[in-house]
């Protein structure tokens, strides 16, 4: 099993669903793209195991009695999908060397941010520093929208959440995002990845397709809108996505063995506000008198950016 | 043949892994359970086992990799004591639920505060109710037996419950005493290869575990798991049977010692029984019939069993190496008390906590503990309204009163 770094649209869309339609996802919800199409990255006929943290995506697409998924699938707890899948892969390790299982498997764990970044980072890191053969995939919506759209380390600043909620003497969360990519990169694996829905989802595929077929551990961060807690339209989604790479909001970047990669640098790289005015989230910095909260979050934006080029540059 | 040695409780559980080579451990190092990872890991390093060992970051990553592997399909064990089985109080639900036979050697310690690393039962039973059953030694050797039958309980198709296999830490865990080993092939006739009916890694088949389960199905899977803990009871016995045709060895739901005709009797889990046992023997060479009920398995409880033992007692004493911070005493306490209320026992009964955070417990306390059960026996109470064995105090009191 091995990557090929092919992307032919037509034959990838035409691959069995390996999350069966049929779940309690919301409509638009970025979430389940990103997991429909990272399982779509997986060889027609390869075999894997899916894990999961709690979250919308565990309540909503196995509910007993039924499960989305056509592979096997494991929920544990919230903040422990990266130490379970650990387990399941070297129970898969064990089991092989001892001749009771011939076939190859693939692990590929999902989490939103809130499993990720915040609650199930300890369990992360141990897996991803143990260096176990599986995919984390953080698909990142930048706020625990299960339990109803609380702040996280990954939501942006001045968002407005129910925990950070804008009023009279708040503009909303006051930190900046995390940065889990580079946190992760610091592990020294073989494969880390930032990408989000762009196009024809090319990035997305090519490099779920690498993470999944690279030896050792690899970690995809997914920037994955959810309508409800962003507060847009959700045909949207798309044009969101789009103005978050070209404003450099979400820059699409990986890091092969170590050396890091950016994918795509815009040629007229928008303003932040293209990105944030689409958002019922951000609606209150455009209110007469806070122009100055979206020139810090360019600001904010313009030195990620170049401390990004800097590390692809060297 | 069985080989006489001497080794220390850690040593024996680890000598019982060994035979069993199970598949995968994670473990996280906590004093006093430690070693046993250790040894385990020196095995893998020398080619004596080919089980996987996963060095996780915390407690809570060492179930939760438990529960991975062994819902994978791999037989799978973890060891802990203390803050480190605290730490890993939500999954070992998770574990239960799911039905996944994990074997965990819990080396009972004492849970914070203020931080303590001897002995105590707090840890263990502070997870009583989640799901797992439960085995205590009272030495090495038990520690040792216990192990070898404990996946033969766990994988049951009856049962498919985790297990906790405990011993006191430092007393049994670190102290060398003899033991009589068995040896490999006969164990690993019966303890037999793991064979699960249904796993994430059956080739034919997919399998999805740990479901959102909404109001309408979730009693009923609860009430499944409750059944599998009743249905444990009969195959801890079973399986207790055929370990005594291998090894000569006696085990059931608990020991008696001296209690048939005994007046006045001890209840009590773990090490102390030792202790117990030899007050016992000097108290009978002076004619005091005194003897003792040592639990061995506190989950499932087999209340019903233990009250049919006690009725004809004239007084009891449930001695509790946990505070319950209920007000009124320990575990045990409470749920034999009830049991004995149930089957209508006219012994009188008290609740003594001992031992915590290993505040050690002398032969002459306990003579001294059965000469005032003797007293309750009369309707003289000298155990006061909370008795505590063994509490430094201004009076001077056996039970801790400031009197």
């Amino acid at each position: 099993m091995e990557q090929t770094g092919k992307f032919d649209f037509k034959e990838i869309q035409g691959r069995e669903e390996r999350l069966a339609p049929g779940h309690r996802m919301c409509a638009g919800c970025g979430g389940t793209i990103a997991v429909r199409n990272v399982l779509k990255a997986l060889h027609p006929g390869d075999k894997a195991v899916v894990g999961n943290a709690t979250g919308c995506l565990e309540v909503s697409s196995f509910m007993y009695p039924y499960t989305s998924y056509e592979d096997s699938y494991i929920h544990n707890a919230f903040e422990n999908a990266g130490a379970t899948l650990s387990g399941v892969e070297t129970a898969y390790k064990a089991l092989k060397k001892k001749g009771k299982i011939k076939e190859e498997y693939k692990f590929i764990t999902f989490g939103g941010d809130g499993g990720t970044y915040d609650i199930g980072l300890q369990s992360l890191s141990g897996a991803m520093e143990r260096g176990h053969d599986m995919v984390y995939v953080c698909y990142d919506n930048g706020a625990y929208m299960n339990t109803g759209v609380q702040r996280s380390s990954a939501t942006p600043m001045y968002a407005d959440t129910t925990t950070t909620p804008s009023g009279k003497v708040s503009a909303g969360k006051v930190q900046a995002r995390k940065d889990l990519a580079a946190i992760i990169a610091a592990h020294n694996i073989p494969y880390v990845a930032q990408t989000t829905f762009i196009g024809n989802l090319k990035d997305l595929y090519v490099k779920s397709e690498k993470a999944i077929y690279t030896p050792g551990a690899a970690f995809l961060n997914i920037l994955a809108p959810c309508p409800r807690g962003w507060k847009y339209d959700a045909p949207d989604i798309i044009e969101i996505c789009r103005l978050a790479v070209e404003t450099c909001y979400w820059p699409l970047f990986e890091i092969v063995d170590g050396k890091w990669i950016l994918n795509y640098e815009p040629k007229n790289k928008l303003p932040v506000e293209d990105f944030l005015k689409k958002q019922g989230r951000f609606k209150h910095l455009f209110k007469p008198g806070n122009e100055h909260y979206i020139e810090a979050f360019q600001k904010e934006v313009d030195k990620r950016w170049e401390e990004l080029l800097f590390r692809c540059k060297k | 043949m069985a080989v006489k040695e001497r080794m220390s409780g850690n040593e024996a559980v680890a000598y019982a892994i060994r035979q069993i080579n199970p598949d995968v451990m994670p473990a996280f190092p906590i004093t006093p359970s430690t070693e046993i990872p250790q040894f385990v890991s020196s095995m893998i390093a020398n080619g004596e086992i080919d089980t996987e060992f996963i060095p996780v970051e915390s407690e809570h990553s060492s179930m939760s990799a438990a529960i991975g592997s062994s819902a994978a399909g791999a037989r799978t064990l973890t060891a802990t004591s203390a803050c480190g089985l605290a730490l890993m109080w939500e999954v070992l639900y998770v574990a239960a639920s799911n039905r996944l036979p994990i074997m965990m050697e819990v080396v009972n310690r004492a849970l914070s505060g203020p931080i303590n690393i001897n002995a105590e039962h707090s840890d263990s039973m502070g997870a009583r109710d989640s799901g797992w059953i439960q085995i205590y030694a009272e030495n090495n050797q038990e520690a040792y037996d216990n192990t070898l039958q404990a996946y033969r309980i766990a994988e049951h198709k009856d049962v498919k419950l985790p297990i906790m296999i405990c011993q006191d830490g430092f007393i049994t865990s670190h102290a060398v005493e003899n033991i009589m080993l068995l040896e490999d092939e006969p164990v690993k006739k019966f303890v037999g290869a793991y064979e699960p009916e249904h796993y994430l890694l059956r080739e034919d088949e997919t399998m999805a575990v740990g479901p959102y389960a909404v109001s309408c199905y979730c009693m009923e899977a609860k009430r499944a798991q409750a059944q599998a803990m009743r249905n444990a009871r009969q195959v801890i016995l079973d399986v207790a049977k055929e370990f005594e045709e291998i090894s000569g060895r006696k085990y059931g739901f608990f020991e008696e010692y001296k209690l048939e005709d005994a007046d006045f009797a001890i209840v009590a889990i773990g090490s102390v029984c030792g202790t117990i046992k030899d007050a016992i023997d000097r108290l009978r060479e002076q004619g005091i019939r005194a003897g003792l009920l040592k639990v061995r398995v506190f989950r499932p409880f087999p209340g019903e069993e233990m009250a049919e033992a006690l009725k004809h007692l004239k007084a009891v004493a449930i001695m509790d190496r946990c505070e319950g911070y209920n007000a009124t005493g320990g575990p045990l306490g409470a749920e034999l008390t009830a049991a004995l209320y149930r089957a209508q026992a006219s012994a009188k009964t008290v609740n003594i906590i001992y031992g915590l955070s290993g505040r050690d417990v002398k032969v002459s306390d306990i003579e001294k503990l059965y000469e005032d059960l003797a007293e309750l026996a009369q309707g003289n109470n000298l155990f006061g309204e909370y008795p505590y064995l063994g509490l430094r105090n201004r009076s001077g009191d056996n039970y801790g009163a400031d009197r």
